[in-house]
Formats: structure tokens, C-alpha cells, sequence
């Protein structure tokens, strides 16, 4: 085990009651730990509500719930995961790693940063809060006129709103909050391009949060006032237009999916050169091709309005095909950097390596959907569901979980244990293909997305038991890592401050960090500070002779 | 193990160079509030384009007293600019004497938009055209009122005896806060009153 370089002299604090703090903290580090913590309950929530959808679409004309039960299902399962878990799932690791990695003290506006996190609890209230009043919102995540309007939807969808609102303004406050910390408090010597990349995608990811989701905060405003005080916003008998919606919340939906996935890239950036003992292959190129996908993502949105007919489907089309391209550089980039590695599969590892599997899938299976012609024959069936589930699940949940299993010892001073990490990863890979990959065969065969029932003439049971069966998989692959995670922390902490050998500043401070991260830090003159310090600046060339100084400290 | 850089505490990294921390939040801040409005400003752009005859007939607004109130608003970013030089000079009562005129403008001009409001053939739900002026004018509004109360609360700061010509970064961000709001303003002026 590689030994403390630099560890804080005095740690020295004052007591309260262990409630209060956590209820009152502006330390970083135990918000980003209360972000982790509420983002896995409502996985739990949201993942339980697919299996009921799973289980109702097992076989045909099983209906275990009613139609508008299956509808109410379908939505609170969208917007929950990506509202409720992923997003906050990556800014709970920004919370913690950001900071960390940079060598501030603490985020640039602390109880902001408390504020962002509380609103989301109380957001996810709200929105479940519909089951109490007549049902909950029932108009898909993605909520479309005129569906959503009064006419056609009771209060759970006031209510959806609201949530959003809350969530929305969380997002835009945590953004500016990492945007700023960024820009004013890193380390000296921490020059932006000395910083991790996993800092680099959270910057990305924060300017596309700051510019995008404010439009959609003024879409739903204008939901809101069309259901309740009589606007005409969306009513074409008014003069509205209902493709208004879909402009408003694609223009923020789609940068939302890049916001999804960069900072699992970001984990993933981190991950790998650790355990291939390589540093990252092409830092400059990956910086850029995520500057590219931040800006490009501005310019897709209507590529999920192809069969509208109001847009201009050359340039969209030309668009979505380009961004691909910056997506397959950082593959390359994880590739090399892979490439002659020392490579080691600990859990994290595994769940990096997962993600690029997965993660390949679901890209290539969305860039098919650019072409227009392709689009129109496979919009709104499976494939969209297995393209979306392979991206958001295979993807950034497994960049979710590979950061937790390398960042969980230096929240809490103590290693995951490997054997059930294991098998948590396999069941959940397993799974994964299971459930989402016949998804694409159902596309095919032209099977419509959110649907509660469909005909046994259709041939489409066996692919469904199928999948059905995977999810169950799925949920089976959590178990494991909550009993990891509830062993662990009952065990001894004896990760030490730096077990992966790692190459940031976070693995230069005590395991868990004290209050205000640093007493000292390391010269920076790369964006592998830790490692300069520990072999030299100028070892990076020298890989055989660092893989040789890794053997005599690696445990 | 060879050198070592110690660790800065927050407040001197905020102080290293350039812009301050709270500032950079600001600016940020504005930059998503710009986003919001470019929402409102898409939606309205894109409904009149499909539109031939704008606004559609029986909407009739106040030109004259849209006028008046753009004038108030206007002058209200300089009084406010007036306020910044003064507690950069460290004069702060003149800085306090600037802020309560602003405040006093800003109030004025809601008071005008309420009257706007209240005078008005129409309402939120007589077609789209007045869904979209009450929403524009309505949150720009609820944004004057926020700059209302953020320049109160820097009121009252400097009347306990608050800044001075080092400290006095709250001025500052009010004060780009308020010129964002007149700007917008600016921006609605023309659009609704002006272009039609």
C-alpha cells in the first residue's frame, strides 16, 4: 500500500449532534455524500416502479395495472431517474470530487450548495406528492401538448411541474456553484489545463446546465400558465402552437442528455489511466472533443421532432452525425490509453470497461437514428427505449457505480470488498444486455414505446419474457452492493489515503479528507500532480521504469 | 517527495487575482437569467412569425405610458451607477443617497405596470397575444421587484454602517443585476411596443 504523502497535521473539530450536522452541513464533501445518498434511494423508488412496468409487459393482455396506472408508471420512472437519480447522482460526485481535485477548500458558495441539495428531496416530494391528489402527473418525462393541458390531465401534472421548477433551479444553482469554483479556487499552479478531466467534464456539463435548463424553466412556466390561468401558449384554437413544447424542452433536453453523460466520461477519464498505470492518451484531444459536444449539443434538439415536419431535417440531421464524432475521439483516447497498459480489474476498473461496452451500443444505435429516413421508421418504437437505456444505464450508471467503488474509500477510509463488487458487476452487465438489448429487435418489428398491453398475434412475447427477466437481474445485481456497502462501513477503516496509487490531489489527503480539505499540496505541474510528487515529474515518459516503481509499492 | 505549495485559505484565493468569487456567481447567475428570457423572447418570436396580421386585432397597448416608464427605468441605471462610483470613492452616504433613489424608480415603475395592467383591454387568457405580453412583462416585473428587494437589503447594510471603498462587492452585484433587468426591459420595449 502506497503511503500517506501528505497528510494534514491537525484535524481537530468540535462536537454537535451527528443529526444536526448532517442537516445543517455546508462541508462539500458530506453534501456530495447526502446527494449520493437521496440519488440511491430514489433509484430504488424509480427502478421499482420498472419492474411493475416490466412485470405488466411480461406477456401479452396480462394487465396487471390499468392503462392510466401504466402511463402514471411510465412517467414517474422517466422523470425520477433522470431528474432524481442521474443528475444528481454525477453533481453528488462533483460535489465531492470536484473540490478535492482542484485542491480548493470547499465549493465557491457553501450554503448554496446546501440549498441546491435540499431542494431536491423536497422536489421529489412534490412530484410523488400526486398520489395523494388524484394521481400523479401520466404525460410521459417528456410531458407533450397538448396532453399535458388541463383538459386532458388532472393536478399530478401542477405538480410535476412544480417539482421540476424546484429541480430545475437546483441544477442552475449547483452549475453556477461548480462553474465558479472552477474558474476562482483552484489550487496554485492548477492551471485549467492541469486539471483532472474528470473537473473538465463537470465544467462542460455546468455551462450546458447554466445555459439550458433556464429554457426549459420557462417552458414550464408557460405549461403552468396555460393550465391555470387560461394562456394560449400551446393551443393552436388561441393562436398557440403545441410544437412550441417540443422545441422549448428538446432545446434543454437534449444538452440534458450530454449532461447525463459527461461526467460518467469524466469518472471514466479518471478511472482507467489509474489501473492501466498509463496517464490518459490524448488529454488535449479529450478537453477538446468535450468542448465540442457541449457546444454541439446546442444544435441537435430537433432531431428528436424529425416526423413533426417542421424542421429542417438537413441541417439536424447533419448535426446529429457530427456529433459523433467527438464521441468516438474519447473512445479512442480510453482505448490507447488502455493500450500496453499494466491494466488491473478491481471493481471500478470492471465498471470503466463495462461502460465502454455498453456505452458503444448505445451510441452507435443513436447515431443511426441521425438519418432522417431511419428516424422515421424507428421514432417513437423500442429502439428509441433501448437506445435511451443503453446510454443512460449501461452508461452513466456504470460511471456512477465505478466512481463509487474508487471514490467510497476515500469517503469513509474503506475499500468496497472486490468479491461482491464482482458479482454486482456482472449481474448488472448481465442484465443490462438482457433487458435493453431485445429492445432493439422489438424496435424492429415495430413495436411502440409506452404501451401497457399488445396483441399475442404480434410475436413480440418471447423478447418481452425475455426482457422481463433481465430487469429482475437487474434489481438482483443491488443487492450485492448495498450488502457491500453495509458491511464495509460496519468493518475496519483501513483503506489508508491512497489505495488505487492514485494520480489526483484528492488521494493526497487524509482518507476521509478533514474539514477544508488541505494543509498543504503538492507542486502542480501536470494534471497528474500526485504522481510527479510520488515518482518524479517526467517519470510519465518513462512508463517501464514506473511500472517497475509501482510494483515495489503496489499492495 | 521534494516541494510543497501551501494551501491558501478560501478567502485569499477569492483574492489572488481578477474578478471577485460572489461577482463571477453574479455574472453566471445573469448568464442562465439570460437563457430564461431568450426562452420567453424564442416563444414569442416564433408565435409571431406565424402570425400576419400583429397584434391581432382588439389588443391595443399603452405606447406613451411604456414610454414614460422605459425613461424611469433608464434613468434608474444611471442613479444606480452613481451609487457604485460613490462607494468606490468611499462615499458612502452618497452611495446611500444614489440607492434610495433607484429603489424609489423601481417602485415607480412597478406601481406604473400594475396601472398598465389594470388599464389593459385585455387579459392573460384573451388569445396568445396576451398570454405572451402578461408572461414577458409579468416576469421581467417579478424581476424588477427582486431587484427592488436585493437593493433594499444593500440599503440597509450601508445605513448600518457596511461597506467601503475595498468592500462593497454586494454593490457591485446589485447594481449588474439591475443594469440586466433595464436591459431586458430595453429588449421588451422594443419588441412589443416598438416592432410589434
Amino acid at each position: 500500500m502506497a503511503t500517506t504523502v501528505l497528510a494534514p497535521g491537525s484535524t481537530r473539530t468540535y462536537r454537535r449532534s451527528a443529526l444536526y450536522e448532517w442537516l445543517t452541513t455546508t462541508d462539500h464533501k458530506k453534501i456530495g455524500i447526502l446527494y449520493l445518498t437521496n440519488s440511491f434511494l430514489f433509484f430504488l423508488l424509480a427502478g421499482s416502479l420498472a419492474l411493475v412496468i416490466r412485470t405488466n409487459l411480461a406477456l401479452p393482455e396480462l394487465r396487471l395495472v390499468d392503462a392510466t396506472t401504466y402511463n402514471q408508471l411510465f412517467t414517474m420512472h422517466g422523470t425520477t431517474m433522470i431528474f432524481l437519480v442521474l443528475m444528481p447522482f454525477l453533481a453528488g460526485l462533483g460535489n465531492y470530487a470536484v473540490p478535492l481535485q482542484v485542491g480548493a477548500a470547499d465549493m465557491a458558495f457553501p450554503r448554496i450548495n446546501a440549498l441546491s441539495f435540499w431542494m431536491l428531496p423536497l422536489g421529489g416530494v412534490l412530484l410523488f406528492s400526486g398520489y395523494f391528489f388524484g394521481g400523479v402527473a401520466a404525460d410521459g418525462w417528456t410531458s407533450y401538448s397538448p396532453l399535458a393541458e388541463a383538459k386532458y390531465s388532472g393536478s399530478g401534472t401542477d405538480l410535476w411541474i412544480v417539482a421540476l421548477l424546484l429541480i430545475g433551479t437546483s441544477s442552475i444553482l449547483s452549475s453556477i456553484n461548480f462553474l465558479a469554483t472552477i474558474f476562482k479556487l483552484r489550487a496554485p499552479g492548477m492551471t485549467l489545463l492541469r486539471m483532472p478531466v474528470f473537473v473538465w467534464t463537470v465544467m462542460v456539463t455546468s455551462l450546458l446546465i447554466m445555459l439550458a435548463t433556464p429554457v426549459f424553466t420557462a417552458g414550464v412556466f408557460m405549461l403552468y400558465i396555460d393550465r391555470n390561468f387560461g394562456g394560449a401558449f400551446f393551443d393552436p384554437a388561441s393562436g398557440g402552437n403545441p410544437l412550441l413544447w417540443q422545441n422549448l424542452f428538446w432545446f434543454f433536453g437534449h444538452p440534458e442528455v450530454y449532461i447525463l453523460i459527461l461526467p460518467a466520461m469524466g469518472v471514466i477519464s479518471e478511472v482507467i489511466p489509474v489501473f492501466s498505470r498509463k496517464p490518459i492518451f490524448g488529454y488535449r484531444a479529450f478537453i477538446f472533443a468535450t468542448l465540442l459536444i457541449g457546444g454541439l449539443g446546442f444544435s441537435v434538439w430537433a432531431h428528436h421532432m424529425f416526423t413533426t415536419g417542421s424542421v429542417y431535417l438537413p441541417f439536424f440531421s447533419l448535426m446529429t452525425s457530427l456529433i459523433g464524432v467527438p464521441t468516438g475521439i474519447k473512445f479512442f483516447n480510453w482505448i490507447a490509453t488502455m493500450w500496453r497498459g499494466k491494466l488491473t480489474f478491481a471493481t471500478p476498473m470492471l465498471f470503466a470497461v463495462g461502460f465502454l461496452s455498453t456505452f458503444l451500443v448505445g451510441g452507435l444505435d443513436g447515431a443511426i437514428l441521425a438519418s432522417p429516413p431511419v428516424d422515421f421508421a424507428l421514432h417513437d418504437t423500442y429502439w428509441v427505449v433501448a437506445h435511451l437505456h443503453f446510454v443512460f444505464f449501461g452508461g452513466t450508471m456504470m460511471g456512477v457505480f465505478a466512481a463509487i467503488y474508487y471514490w467510497f474509500p476515500k469517503m469513509f477510509g474503506a475499500r468496497l470488498h472486490e468479491g461482491l463488487g464482482k458479482i454486482h458487476f456482472v449481474l448488472m452487465l448481465v442484465g443490462a444486455w438482457v433487458t435493453f438489448f431485445p429492445m432493439h429487435l422489438l424496435g424492429l418489428e415495430g413495436m411502440p414505446r409506452r404501451i401497457a398491453d399488445y396483441s399475442p398475434a404480434a410475436g413480440w412475447n418471447d423478447l418481452n419474457t425475455i426482457e422481463t427477466i433481465g430487469s429482475f437481474i437487474i434489481a438482483a445485481s443491488v443487492l450485492p452492493f448495498m450488502w457491500n456497502v453495509f458491511v464495509t462501513l460496519r468493518g475496519p477503516r483501513d483503506a489508508g489515503d491512497d489505495p488505487w496509487d492514485g494520480y489526483t490531489l484528492e488521494w493526497a489527503t487524509t482518507s476521509p479528507p478533514p474539514p477544508y480539505n488541505f494543509d498543504h499540496l503538492p507542486p502542480i505541474r501536470s494534471e497528474r500532480p500526485l504522481f510527479d510528487l510520488k515518482y518524479g515529474h517526467g517519470a510519465r515518459r518513462a512508463i517501464a521504469a514506473e511500472s517497475a516503481t509501482v510494483e515495489g509499492t503496489h499492495s | 517527495m521534494t516541494g510543497r505549495t501551501e494551501a491558501l485559505p478560501a478567502p485569499l484565493h477569492g483574492a489572488r487575482q481578477g474578478i471577485d468569487t460572489a461577482l463571477v456567481g453574479m455574472l453566471l447567475f445573469i448568464a442562465s437569467e439570460i437563457m430564461f428570457f431568450a426562452g420567453l423572447f424564442g416563444a414569442y418570436f416564433s408565435i409571431r412569425a406565424e402570425h400576419t396580421v400583429w397584434p391581432p386585432a382588439g389588443f391595443k397597448l399603452d405606447l406613451a405610458l411604456a414610454a414614460v416608464l422605459t425613461a424611469i427605468l433608464v434613468t434608474s441605471s444611471f442613479t444606480m451607477q452613481y451609487a457604485v462610483s460613490r462607494i468606490r470613492k468611499g462615499d458612502r452616504t452618497g452611495m446611500i443617497r444614489a440607492m434610495t433613489v433607484t429603489i424609489i424608480l423601481g417602485v415607480i415603475f412597478l406601481a406604473g405596470q400594475l396601472y398598465d395592467y389594470s388599464s389593459l383591454g385585455f387579459g392573460v387568457s384573451s388569445g396568445v397575444y396576451g398570454t405572451l405580453f402578461y408572461t414577458m412583462t409579468g416576469f421581467h416585473g417579478a424581476h424588477v421587484l427582486g431587484g427592488v428587494i436585493g437593493m433594499s437589503i444593500v440599503l440597509l447594510r450601508g445605513v448600518n454602517g457596511q461597506f467601503s471603498a475595498r468592500h462593497h462587492t454586494a454593490v457591485e452585484a446589485v447594481s449588474i443585476y439591475w443594469h440586466f433587468v433595464d436591459v431586458v426591459w430595453l429588449g421588451l420595449f422594443s419588441t412589443l411596443f416598438l416592432l410589434r
